[in-house]
């Protein structure tokens, strides 16, 4: 079988797993919003909630992974030890990472990396952004060689037009309607109430969502998550560590990064086109499903296990695709999950208990990090006001620009 | 009268009647590629570095599209007042690939599936040129 295997290439990668090898011993975060301090404040906010949370001192941590801002100057290209030096220097090991709306995922299997290697037991993840008003824009100057600048010259492609293309899609293949849409938007702000750390905690009806300004048509200004400050940790620790401190810790069951296959053949920000799939077949999975099945496969849970899943909804309609991605039900059945409640608080899978990006509107690299914040707080019966009843196992996933893939499975 | 001149250089023909788009075609493995691969094939299971230019289809078929409401940051010029742009993801059939483009037409009755044709047109004005990229014109 190994020989075998082995002749296909891609294949012969051991499969090892860390399954329930590292324990999530603390997560904090500093509240999102358009606060328009530095980054670095909220990142240190967050970490000392995070080191509190697991009963633990600065100079406990042995391993700093920063998830890096790249609309802050160079202190947000080191965030790792931007951050180390704003609580201290003490000397740690450091590392920082940038993948965009990934970057918080690849930071936080930085760390774990290190704790399975046994190059430590106590590593603490941190990512914070500041973020300007309106769309993301591309780095200023004049760069023709980078298609983020390019995209935004040569088409006008912000981030919302490759959100409104598949919406649309989905809407043509699939039957999805505005209504459903919006349903998505009221959902998720209904679930952000209760969360101190959201910036929109409002009930919002489908008619305020259907008759707030078309940005990208079909999606509207409530649909599409807005840009926010703020900023979220994570302290990680072996599980003999965690389990001399606390009883039940949540532990990390799967972890994925995973890049696309070739050829990609779904239009991804920020790119013209996908790749040709006139001479190398398709993959199996699409790069979005294939991001979970990674997680999945360490985890050695399927879709069925979980009590929740907090996804990435930089848009109502995206929300829907991730449901399909993440397998809680087949291509075009989305709707009819969110129709019947399955994924509302109460039912069989709720989906952004948080309150989603939809709440929070997007803090690039400290995102990923608030997923798993949540999720954390969901597993040890801790989410205040937006419980999932008895969570046992929880998802969190999301993708990057320039092939990200970023999800992370935690039980108890 | 204002020179036309292409907003980027070398991505599509100047043929202001059958203007193509330029990709690069492996010459190791045949794959082809939009905007042309510089270095290597980024085909995993080819070596191949050598390419040779390939045209695309002028023709394709909509993937899906969207209209833009709100004007985009620099670098995107937007013209004053501002008006709403839709753009397309288009299919390629031979190529069996997407590409996105600006339409250069009547979006309200387009459809996925509606066949699409490769166009020049004004993508902004400065005072000495005309800066043209391509579109996708409905049939």
């Amino acid at each position: 079988m190994e020989v075998e295997t082995a002749v296909s290439g891609t294949e012969a990668a051991p499969q090892a797993s860390g399954r329930g090898r590292v324990a999530v011993l603390g997560v904090g975060m500093h509240p999102w919003g358009k606060w328009g301090r530095s980054f670095v404040e909220y990142g240190l906010v967050a970490a000392r909630a995070a080191l509190d949370d697991a009963g633990l001192d600065w100079p406990d941590v042995q391993f700093v992974s920063g998830a890096d801002t790249v609309r802050n100057g160079y202190p947000g290209y080191v965030a790792g030890s931007t951050f180390a030096q704003a609580l201290g220097w003490q000397g740690a090991q450091v590392a920082s990472s940038y993948s965009a709306c990934a970057s918080g995922a690849t930071a936080l299997g930085a760390a774990r990396a290190q704790i399975l290697a046994g190059l430590c037991d106590v590593a603490l993840v941190v990512g914070a952004d500041t973020t300007p008003r309106g769309f993301l824009a591309p780095t200023s100057g004049d760069r023709p060689d980078d298609p983020d600048w390019l995209r935004f010259r040569l088409l006008g492609a912000t981030n919302p037009t490759y959100f409104a293309l598949y919406a649309r899609r989905r809407m043509e293949l699939h039957g999805a309607t505005d209504a459903d849409f919006a349903r998505v938007k009221v959902k998720n702000a209904r679930h952000g109430m209760a969360n101190p750390y959201a910036r929109y905690r409002k009930e919002v009806t489908e008619e305020e969502v259907l008759a707030s300004p078309l940005v990208a048509d079909p999606l509207r200004l409530l649909e599409i998550c807005a840009t926010s400050d703020g900023g979220a940790a994570v302290v990680l620790s072996s599980l003999e560590f965690a389990r001399r401190r606390t009883t039940g810790p949540v532990r990390v069951a799967g972890l994925s990064t995973v890049t696309p296959r070739f050829p990609n053949t779904v239009i991804e920000m920020p790119n013209f086109a996908t790749d040709s799939a006139a001479t190398v077949a398709p993959p199996e999975s699409p790069f979005r499903d294939s991001i979970a099945e990674k997680a999945y496969q360490e985890a050695g849970v399927g879709p069925e296990d979980l009590s929740l899943a907090e996804v990435y909804d930089l848009s109502s309609a995206l929300e829907l695709d991730w449901y399909e991605n993440i397998g809680l039900c087949k291509p075009g059945e989305a709707e009819r999950l969110l129709h019947d409640g399955d994924t509302a608080l109460g039912g069989r899978v709720p989906v952004n208990p948080s309150g989603g990006l939809s709440c929070f509107g997007e803090a690039v690299p400290a995102q990923a990090l608030a997923q798993v914040c949540e999720v954390t707080w969901q597993l040890r019966g801790q989410a205040q006001g937006r419980q999932v009843q008895d969570a046992k196992v929880g998802l969190t996933v999301n993708q990057g620009l320039f092939g990200h893939g970023s999800c992370v499975i935690l039980e108890r | 009268m204002k020179a036309r001149v292409p907003a980027v250089e070398g991505w599509f023909t100047m043929d202001e009647d059958q203007p193509h788009l330029l990709g690069n075609r492996c010459v190791t493995c045949g794959t082809v590629f939009f905007p042309r691969a510089e270095t290597a094939c980024r085909n995993p299971g080819c070596r191949g570095g050598d390419f040779e230019e390939a045209p695309l289809s002028r023709r394709g078929r909509v993937w899906s599209y969207t209209t833009n409401h709100y004007a985009p940051p620099p670098p995107f010029v937007a013209g004053d007042p501002f008006q709403p742009y839709t753009i397309a993801a288009v299919e390629l059939a031979e190529e069996k690939m997407v590409v996105l483009g600006q339409l250069d037409g009547d979006p309200t009755r387009l459809r996925v599936g509606a066949e699409v044709e490769l166009v020049l047109a004004t993508l902004f004005e400065d005072d000495e040129h005309e800066h043209v990229v391509w579109k996708w014109r409905p049939l």
